[in-house]
């Protein structure tokens, strides 16, 4: 028999199964891969560094350019991680608006991740669904915070406005028809022969393995571990709400999927809950060294406007520590690490990226299979380079 | 209290004089040991204390703020217990390089890459020690705070002139 030799073959950073500029060098012999070697940093923007000389509110922006599919998700993240610094308590209604946005975040997030991943596997169809629903998502971003992405909604203290008369209604209709949206995706997938053929038995990692390389979020319980940070270590008062974590058995994309039906069916009930409970009240903390003042001081009194200019243009100064916040963002745990020498500024603020760490584990997952099952690999890992690259 | 946690009592009890300094601050416990006993520390602690989740592995830099100019951080998670840990050790610029902990965690590979790129903190023992985020040729360490922030050939932002 004749020797044979791999070949070498470049896939991105410009190709749509890669989710973005994700750019992997691969070996293979004839259709088979051997090796994987991920390139990243095309999208690194140096917001860590950029950080160090922001003032707190400041960097607040630089956090929805992270997971721009889940805007909503890194503010939420990097807020309880000030607030936990600063000592602040949050008003229960901009606590339960936040747990709402955060709910449709990962809505949204997960609508992405089915519409692409459904994509690279040839089902064209849901694609076209799942964006539509989004949609709504982005129409309710706007609708609150004035931008469908960039929405730099939450404040440290609370939320920058309360939200429009017709926000609850527009949620809720979205919340009561998006059940009858997932069964229609599930009629066109779940026992659909194709997508089971590619997703059965497609990137499997085990329980162990997915805990020793660092996995997170739904691609952890996708392996049956049964693990949720807003359960197990409850942030933002998600303790007073009531879902199900779901987890997968047999590790593959298949479950991985499952999971994350089941995942945005609990997301709705969580954001049911939270309109149940919203109450009038205020939507930012009483807590004028830290807050900005609300706008009609700012345009009313000399006081206000004074107050507004020192937190704008000084921001506030940190007590001296170090604090870690890690949420429960759609694609794993999203931690922010903030290191404080007392300024007004951070020593440090490090991003704990799901995704960075995720993307770790596509050797594991694909080594052995054909160059089609990566691409499956890729979208059941629900990677976005912003937040890989920040 | 830090007294209490099920880590520190431990740890006291085995490294004693491997421990610089406990600190809680805002219900979060943090540990520094001394740099050579990190490797035994963070083994014990995922093998004995079921820390089996290396969260996240980074490092600050205190150019002229401490008498070590980095700090290696290691946050730990606990699935089975749910609790948190964060180690700590100081690292010098005259010697920068620490063990790899991907012989404990297999997700410290490209989080310690990160660091070998960002802070220039060497790994001994790294299977793969490449730079990540930079380019292969980029010279400097960008996360270091004598790195200018405008990047190393542009003039120093002085703020907004206007």
């Amino acid at each position: 028999m004749a020797a044979t030799e791999t070949m070498t073959l470049n896939m991105g950073p410009q190709h749509p199964s890669t989710h973005g500029v994700l750019r992997l060098v691969l070996e293979l012999d004839g259709e088979v891969i051997v090796k994987v070697t991920p390139h990243i940093g095309f999208l690194h923007r140096g917001v860590e560094k950029l950080s160090e000389h922001r003032t707190y509110h400041q960097i607040l922006p630089l956090t929805d350019r992270l997971d721009y599919l889940a805007p909503m998700s890194n503010n939420l993240g990097y807020i309880l991680a000030v607030e936990k610094l600063m000592d602040v308590e949050v008003p229960e209604r901009a606590e339960t608006i936040r747990i709402i946005m955060a709910e449709l975040t990962r809505l949204e997030s997960h609508l992405v991740w089915l519409a692409c991943h459904a994509l690279d596997i040839g089902a064209m169809t849901v694609f076209i669904y799942a964006f539509r629903e989004r949609e709504t998502v982005m129409e309710i971003y706007e609708l609150i915070s004035g931008a469908r992405m960039t929405s730099n909604f939450f404040r440290v203290g609370g939320l920058s406005q309360d939200v429009p008369d017709e926000f609850v209604k527009k949620v809720g209709d979205f919340i009561d028809a998006m059940p009858g949206y997932l069964d229609q995706y599930e009629g066109l997938l779940t026992t659909n022969p194709i997508w089971l053929k590619r997703t059965v038995g497609n990137g499997i990692i085990s329980a162990e393995d997915a805990i020793d390389i660092g996995l997170t979020g739904p691609a952890l319980r996708g392996s049956g571990v049964d693990w949720d940070l807003r359960r197990d270590n409850s942030y933002s008062g998600y303790d007073k709400y009531q879902f199900k974590v779901p987890t997968g058995e047999n590790c593959d994309t298949f479950d991985r999927y499952k999971v994350r039906l089941i995942e945005m069916r609990e997301a709705c009930k969580i954001v049911r809950q939270g309109l149940d409970r919203l109450k009038p009240g205020p939507v930012l903390a009483d807590c004028p060294q830290v807050c900005y003042p609300p706008k009609e001081n700012v345009y009313n009194s000399i006081e206000g406007l004074i107050h507004h200019f020192k937190i704008a243009s000084e921001g506030f100064a940190a007590p001296e520590g170090e604090v870690y916040q890690g949420v429960e963002a759609p694609k794993g745990e999203l931690g922010f690490y903030i290191v404080s020498d007392g300024g007004n500024k951070p020593e440090r603020l490090r991003i704990r990226p799901p995704s960075f760490v995720n993307l770790q584990a596509i050797e594991q997952m694909s080594v052995g299979t054909m160059i089609a099952d990566l691409v499956a690999v890729i979208g059941t890992l629900d990677i976005v380079l912003g937040e890989i690259d920040r | 209290m830090a007294e209490n946690n099920r880590a520190v009592v431990k740890l006291k009890e085995k490294f004693s004089a491997s421990i610089i300094d406990v600190v809680e601050f805002r219900g979060e416990v943090t540990v520094t040991v001394a740099k050579d006993a990190i490797m035994e520390i963070l083994s014990f602690l995922k093998l004995s204390l079921q820390y089996n989740l290396l969260t996240d592995l980074t490092a600050v830099d205190y150019l002229g703020k401490k008498e070590e100019r980095f700090m290696m951080v290691y946050l730990l998670y606990s699935i089975p217990n749910k609790d948190r840990l964060r180690i700590k050790t100081p690292v010098s610029e005259a010697e920068c390089t620490i063990p790899t902990a991907t012989t404990v965690w297999k997700t410290a590979n490209w989080l310690e890459r990160e660091v070998f790129d960002l802070f220039g903190i060497a790994f001994s023992g790294h299977p793969d020690l490449r730079r990540i985020l930079m380019t292969d040729d980029w010279v400097g360490h960008p996360l270091r705070k004598d790195y200018p922030l405008q990047g190393p050939d542009r003039e120093p932002y002085k703020g907004r002139l206007s």
